[in-house]
């Protein structure tokens, strides 16, 4: 090998592009290995969809304003499985770091929030794909989706956004719990009420006042809501649902990344 | 322009978890180009050493400075000119051993006209070439390890730190690893730094070695220096003994036995 010339510290305004299009790379790659997992993913869409949809679909018992409930459930469950695969990949990060990959991580010449960035939008890029999976379920099941490319193209960003989000929240709760044991079941504790005081699957308006007060402070409320403004054309509040989303991921990138250092000792 | 000064300098470094000192005030100084050894048994202090010099752990205490980059004010610059393998087998299963080497390149910022020249010559001087496409996951022990030295080597570092290098693998991978590496410093003349519980592996690889033991270092120079000093058929294990009063093998606590176990039940899940 040639002699070693040390390589200059790249400005930060390309340092982290980079980092974070290397991460989703990374995924991609791995994603095209092990496919799988996409599959065993999109089992609880289709339940949602397919058993609950279409029964409530029937029932008529939920109020959404003259919109086919499986019209009306499809962003949220979208938005839903985005959040799960988020959540535990975010998880993954103690099992990277069980297994040594995250030391040597840590010992490249990578900011740990470049680390954090580029994992939350490799969680994104993950959700994504199974984003696809359920959006072409939606359309087979009969839900009238918009054919407009840059909504559906907003609603990828949306979903990024939202995924980048769950990630940080499950990173920086494997910074403070540590073990990976612990981190299963608190993943599975947080998915369910995340999900259930949302407006995935009913909406706002009917909730009891406890219910409502946890939906608002609760992003993925936000994102299903961008998202049925996107795809379904409900009425929505774009660009608030924007700026929270965006809100919460700065500040569980920040959290994240005071965090992850734990995770190297 | 190339670094001047010391491959690496520690002055006065002391590490405490909690209330165990698991370095208690050592100096070192290893010059460029040398095979330098940390020995000792597990639980001396190696590792933490190891992982405060390359930026893992903060400087509680002391000073260490890299190719004369202070890692306290410096570790990114640190981080560009070391290669670090650390003592469990770890690689990315799920992708094959020329995508990990080429995530490494990435995260090193190696240029996009030399990534893919720099990931074949890492994996050829590792003999990787050949089984680059296959998933990391299908390799033996020895060839994670390898394909780690490729992943560490492909930012061309001047200064190699190698956490117990063979730990976990049979005689025949031990051996390739041995040689691979003295092959490696001597085609680019990089400094090596390497911590080992195993005297054979010391006294064959390394030019100077330091005796460490409870945090401390016991005794230093060449190995045959130290044996030397305590008569003509002296091994590295009487001198470990003469000057700590311990054994390189066995005088440790459970947590080092587990340390060991890990590192070995890895081997067998990537391996």
């Amino acid at each position: 090998m040639a002699d070693a010339v040390v390589i200059a510290e790249p400005p930060i305004w390309r340092l982290f592009p980079d980092r974070v299009a290397t991460f989703c790379l990374v995924e991609l790659q791995k994603l095209r290995h092990d496919r799988t997992e996409m599959l065993t993913r999109a089992v609880q869409p289709v339940l949602w969809l397919v058993i609950f949809g279409q029964t409530f679909n029937r029932l008529h018992a939920i109020p959404t304003g003259g919109i086919p409930y499986l019209d009306f459930l499809a962003p949220g469950v979208i938005a839903q499985s985005g959040m799960f695969v988020a959540i535990f990949y975010g998880i993954q990060i103690v099992w990277e770091r069980d297994a040594g990959v995250l030391t040597k991580l840590l010992v490249t010449p990578t900011p740990r929030s470049a680390l954090i960035i580029g994992k939350a939008f490799a969680a994104g890029i993950r959700s994504i794909i199974q984003v696809v999976v359920v959006l072409i379920l939606s359309v087979v099941l009969g839900v009238t989706l918009t054919e407009n490319p840059l909504r559906i193209l907003g609603a990828f960003v949306v979903v990024v956004m939202g995924s980048a989000f769950f990630a940080c929240l499950s990173m920086t709760i494997a910074g403070v719990v540590l073990k990976r044991d612990r981190l299963i079941g608190i993943g599975q504790m947080i998915t369910m009420p995340l999900f259930f005081a949302s407006s995935a699957l009913y909406p706002v308006a009917i909730m009891p006042s406890w219910l409502q007060a946890l939906s608002r402070v609760n992003p993925l409320s936000y994102e299903v809501d961008a998202l049925r403004g996107l795809l379904i054309d409900a009425p929505s509040h774009l660009w608030l649902d924007i700026g929270v989303l965006a809100f919460s991921v700065v500040v569980g990138i920040m959290a994240s990344s005071l965090l992850v250092g734990r995770l190297a000792r | 322009m190339p670094d001047a000064g010391p491959a690496l300098l520690i002055e006065g470094l002391r590490h405490r978890f909690g209330e165990h000192a698991a370095v208690d005030g050592i100096d070192l100084r290893i010059e460029q180009g040398e095979i330098f050894g940390l020995l000792g048994p597990n639980g001396a202090g190696k590792t933490t050493t190891i992982r405060v010099l390359n930026t893992l752990l903060p400087i509680q205490e002391g000073r260490i400075e890299i190719l004369g980059h202070d890692v306290r004010r410096d570790p990114m610059g640190v981080r560009r000119r070391i290669g670090y393998v650390p003592q469990q087998l770890s690689i990315e299963s799920t992708l094959t051993g020329r995508e990990n080497v080429t995530w490494f390149a990435r995260l090193f910022d190696v240029p996009r006209k030399e990534r893919t020249v720099r990931v074949d010559d890492a994996l050829g001087v590792m003999g990787l070439g050949e089984v680059a496409d296959r998933l990391a996951g299908t390799y033996s022990g020895g060839m994670v390890r390898r394909l780690e030295l490729a992943q560490a080597l492909v930012n061309r570092p001047r200064v190699l730190v190698l956490d117990e290098p063979t730990v976990g693998l049979d005689p025949v991978a031990r051996d390739g690893v041995w040689q691979r590496v003295e092959e490696l410093q001597e085609a680019t003349g990089m400094t090596v730094l390497l911590t080992t519980h195993y005297m054979e592996e010391a006294e064959l690889l390394c030019d100077r070695i330091a005796l460490m033991h409870l945090g401390r270092i016991k005794a230093e120079g060449s190995p045959a220096e130290l044996k030397r000093e305590l008569g003509p058929d002296a091994t590295l294990d009487d001198v470990f003994r003469h000057s700590t009063g311990g054994s390189l093998d066995g005088a440790e606590g459970a947590r080092g036995i587990r340390e060991i176990r890990r590192t070995r039940r890895t081997a067998g899940r990537v391996g």
